[in-house]
């Protein structure tokens, strides 16, 4: 079976009062590497949910190989080869790959002859573009691994035309290479379409044929990949109109250590150390970035530091001072932290944008007179910071659990880098699943406390980020960091070696 | 002298031997069918009431009817019901399974006590038991050996379920439903028609351990009949780690426990045997004490069990 060719024409899709498509055009050919991209929420995920059948389409024609098709049924999309890899992953996780990838096969018999799935699965594994054990666990294997058997599974299936949802954003630079340059190779034999979403343009341009932008549920613009560049991707993303700040870093050099964490040790959910004797320096006007694989020790650290999580050996201080990690101690020693997923780790999710806002002052003047509360105070202060940092919607009334993730994280990031002065600021992931144009903000106000003279701490799974921002770069792997080099001399490959742990001795 | 001494020692051990297959049975269908609904993601903590109404329902019916079989199989109707009911209680996403399972302990149990009023005296036909003792001639073997064919219903039904679990689609379905709802949706899998399948199926299990009690001698109903096992059941799921298998081994060891203080107090041990009656009690303590550790849970468990939505 020859993968198909798949069209939409003029889709439009409504949730309640918000357009998410808004008139789409897109055509793929049989045995071509279509990239998709645009800014979150943009409607690429929409799209392709609108393709396979789980959200319905309102308006517009889906024609597969010429002729009309009605999505309505991801069921019935399998069987025409479409298929996709979410961005979360679908796998069960106590189960191994063998009956992950035999679970959903169409005819699947009540009572499962292993041998039989097994020499079926063999078959298939000659021709398969990666090879795993499948005997292993899923819960065994890196988020790297993971993605590759969501991948494996839908060719199981027959897949022909294949979706990937970002797939890369959880790999290291040198999985997700491996694994696009094997859907590559799929697709110069002509045994697959891809329609590949992302934010990054370098995958677009070295594996696409063909990409179409979307901009507010519309299609932007298509173009062939040999005839576009990434300066105008971007423009077609935005809108011409808009253009981003930069905030350009000082060039004077770091000047003395102000946070220094120095043979840490602490033990991870499980209760088996996850931080062996982890130390580190960051100096005032640096960044330091922290590289690394999700679930190297970098969750536990940032933890520690904010005071979620006990550690039983170690010193971590401030200017040479012990740090305590409470209150008190953090408002003397100027340390802010901005940590992941905010919402859960650094608001009170009930509670309104200006009471979350006002967290770490809300017990002195001017919000606190003789042991009250002053409401006023603490809704005009939040107001004013929530202009500031361009909260949207801009209410301090709001319960902060309404906002949208990337509006959440400004709302911290307002808190944490509202007024005070800033010693030490600690960033985990501050960009993670955010668009371009707000990831461009944060790491812009990342760089001006930098600028002002703060010992920042960035700690990231994105490679670029960390290239882009850090004046050094430390990886981090199982809970030691094995590697350091300056901004000068960072190479992403080396980088890429150590995070995936192949750099041992 | 010695010999009365080596008498009474290897009556003991015949005494817990047999005690531990008699005792078992009700351990067996109970963790086995809890089992079975905690593989599905669902907790059903209810299975203490079960246990009484299965216990309640199979006297009733066998003493009107005059079948134990028919009182057995009205017992595995009334806990499917049970079972049902606390399936569809906690199939809105807002519905804790821990709290709707100890309701449905106090209303199993009530419901037991209320209809059971009836019928605290008298005793029920019985279910046969299989002899396998006629060889011998000593009586004390030939009593250990008469077994009840729910025992070996208890161990096939172990096998059974692993057999279920490693080999069929179903089995691999309500492991899904389990580990992770999201992902079993996302490949076609109806979680909740899944868990309300096992849990009704589990509750129609646990029942028959019920109808044990009362349907093997002495067969008498009583308020306290069953002594908290269909709670200790529960936890024997969590020890033998979600295993059908070893559910079977942890039954067969519960049993014995339970069968130490009266083989003592029949070997003449008179005064330490109210010590050991407490031996199951304690035993279940010291098991989660063992299982459980200080940080995180217990592995092999249901990656989404008891998390409904």
């Amino acid at each position: 079976m020859r993968p198909p060719s798949i069209e939409v024409r003029g889709i439009r899709k409504r949730f309640g009062g918000v357009r998410a498509l808004d008139g789409v055009d897109l055509r793929v050919e049989p045995g071509e590497f279509h990239a998709l991209v645009g800014e979150n929420g943009a409607g690429k995920s929409t799209l392709a949910k609108c393709m396979l059948g789980i959200n319905a389409i309102d308006e517009g024609n889906m024609l597969v190989d010429g002729t009309l098709w009605s999505a309505g049924d991801p069921r019935l999309a399998r069987q025409h080869g479409i298929g996709m890899v979410f961005q979360h992953f679908t796998l069960i996780p106590s189960m191994t790959i063998a009956e992950n990838l035999s679970l959903p096969r169409p005819g699947l018999p009540a009572i499962i002859r292993w041998k039989e799935e097994r020499e079926r699965l063999r078959a298939f594994f000659a021709n398969a573009p990666f090879q795993v054990d499948l005997d292993a666990r899923i819960s065994e294997l890196s988020a790297g691994q993971k993605q590759k058997v969501e991948i494996l599974k839908e060719l199981y299936l027959g897949t022909k035309f294949l979706m990937l949802d970002e797939p890369t954003s959880v790999l290291t630079p040198d999985e997700a290479e491996e694994v696009l340059i094997r859907l590559r190779a799929m697709v110069n034999r002509g045994d697959l379409s891809v329609l590949l979403i992302t934010h990054k343009f370098r995958e677009v341009m070295k594996y696409a044929d063909r990409v179409t932008v979307l901009r507010k549920g519309r299609t932007a613009g298509a173009r062939s990949v040999s005839a576009t560049c990434p300066e105008e991707l971007a423009g077609m993303m935005m809108g011409e109109t808009r253009t981003i700040e930069v905030v350009e870093r000082d060039a004077k050099v770091g000047g003395p250590v102000v946070f220094a964490v120095a043979g840490l040790r602490t033990r991870g959910d499980k209760g088996v150390d996850v931080l062996h004797d982890l130390s580190l320096e960051v100096r005032a006007g640096e960044i330091l970035g922290v590289a690394g694989i999700s679930g190297n020790g970098q969750r536990e650290l940032v933890e520690v530091i904010a005071g979620q999580r006990p550690y039983h050996q170690g010193r971590i201080s401030v200017n040479g001072e012990r740090y305590v990690p409470e209150r008190e101690c953090m408002q003397r020693l100027g340390i802010y932290v901005l940590p992941e997923v905010p919402l859960r780790n650094a608001a009170v999710p009930g509670m309104t944008v200006a009471e979350n806002i006002a967290l770490r002052q809300f017990d002195r003047p001017p919000f606190t007179h003789n042991g009250l509360l002053s409401y006023a105070a603490i809704r005009r202060a939040g107001a004013e910071l929530i202009n500031r940092f361009s909260v949207s919607p801009p209410s301090p009334d709001l319960p902060i659990e309404t906002l949208s993730g990337g509006n959440v994280q400004r709302a911290i990031l307002a808190r944490e880098l509202g007024g005070q002065e800033i010693r030490v600021l600690v960033a985990a992931n501050p960009c993670f699943g955010l668009d371009f144009g707000a990831a461009a903000f944060i790491h812009n106000r990342l760089v001006d406390a930098r600028n002002r003279g703060a010992a920042v701490l960035l700690i990231s799974e994105d490679l670029d980020e960390l290239l882009d921002l850090a004046d050094r770069i430390v990886v981090m792997s199982a809970g030691r960091i094995v590697h350091e080099s300056i901004r000068s001399q960072a190479d992403q490959v080396e980088i890429g070696r150590h995070m995936a742990g192949h750099a041992a001795g | 002298m010695q010999a009365d001494v080596a008498m009474e020692e290897w009556g003991v051990v015949l005494g817990v031997a047999a005690g531990a297959v008699r005792g078992s049975i009700p351990y067996l269908f109970v963790s086995l069918g809890e089992c079975l609904t905690e593989k599905s993601g669902k907790i059903n903590l209810g299975m203490e009431g079960v246990l009484l109404m299965g216990a309640m329902t199979a006297f009733a019916v066998s003493d009107q009817s005059g079948s134990p079989w028919l009182g057995l199989l009205a017992a595995a109707i009334v806990g499917a019901m049970l079972g049902a009911v606390h399936a569809g209680l906690t199939r809105f996403p807002k519905v804790n399974d821990v709290a709707a399972g100890i309701a449905m302990i106090l209303f199993g149990s009530g419901l037991a006590f209320f209809f059971g009023k009836q019928f605290v005296a008298p005793m029920a036909p019985q279910l046969p038991l299989i002899d396998l003792g006629s060889w011998s001639a000593s009586p004390a073997i030939h009593s250990a050996l008469r077994i009840s064919p729910l025992f070996f219903c208890g161990i096939a039904l172990g096998f059974a379920l692993h057999f279920v679990f490693q080999r069929t689609r179903w089995g691999l379905r309500v492991r899904a439903a389990g580990d992770d709802p999201l992902a079993a949706r996302s490949i076609g899998i109806p979680v909740d028609r899944i868990r309300m399948t096992a849990t009704v199926a589990g509750a129609g299990l646990a029942a028959v351990g019920g109808a044990h009690m009362t349907l093997y001698f002495p067969g008498i109903w009583s308020e306290g009949i069953s002594g908290g096992q269909g709670l200790m059941a529960v936890a024997l799921v969590i020890f033998a780690r979600w295993n059908p298998l070893r559910c079977v081994a942890a039954a067969l060891l519960f049993g014995g426990a339970q069968a130490l203080g009266p083989s003592l107090q029949a070997a003449g041990q008179a005064g330490y045997y109210h010590l050991f009656n407490a031996s199951p009690y304690v035993l279940t303590l010291a098991l989660m004490a063992l299982t459980c550790s200080r940080h995180g849970g217990v592995s092999g468990a249901p990656g989404a069990l008891g998390r409904n939505g």
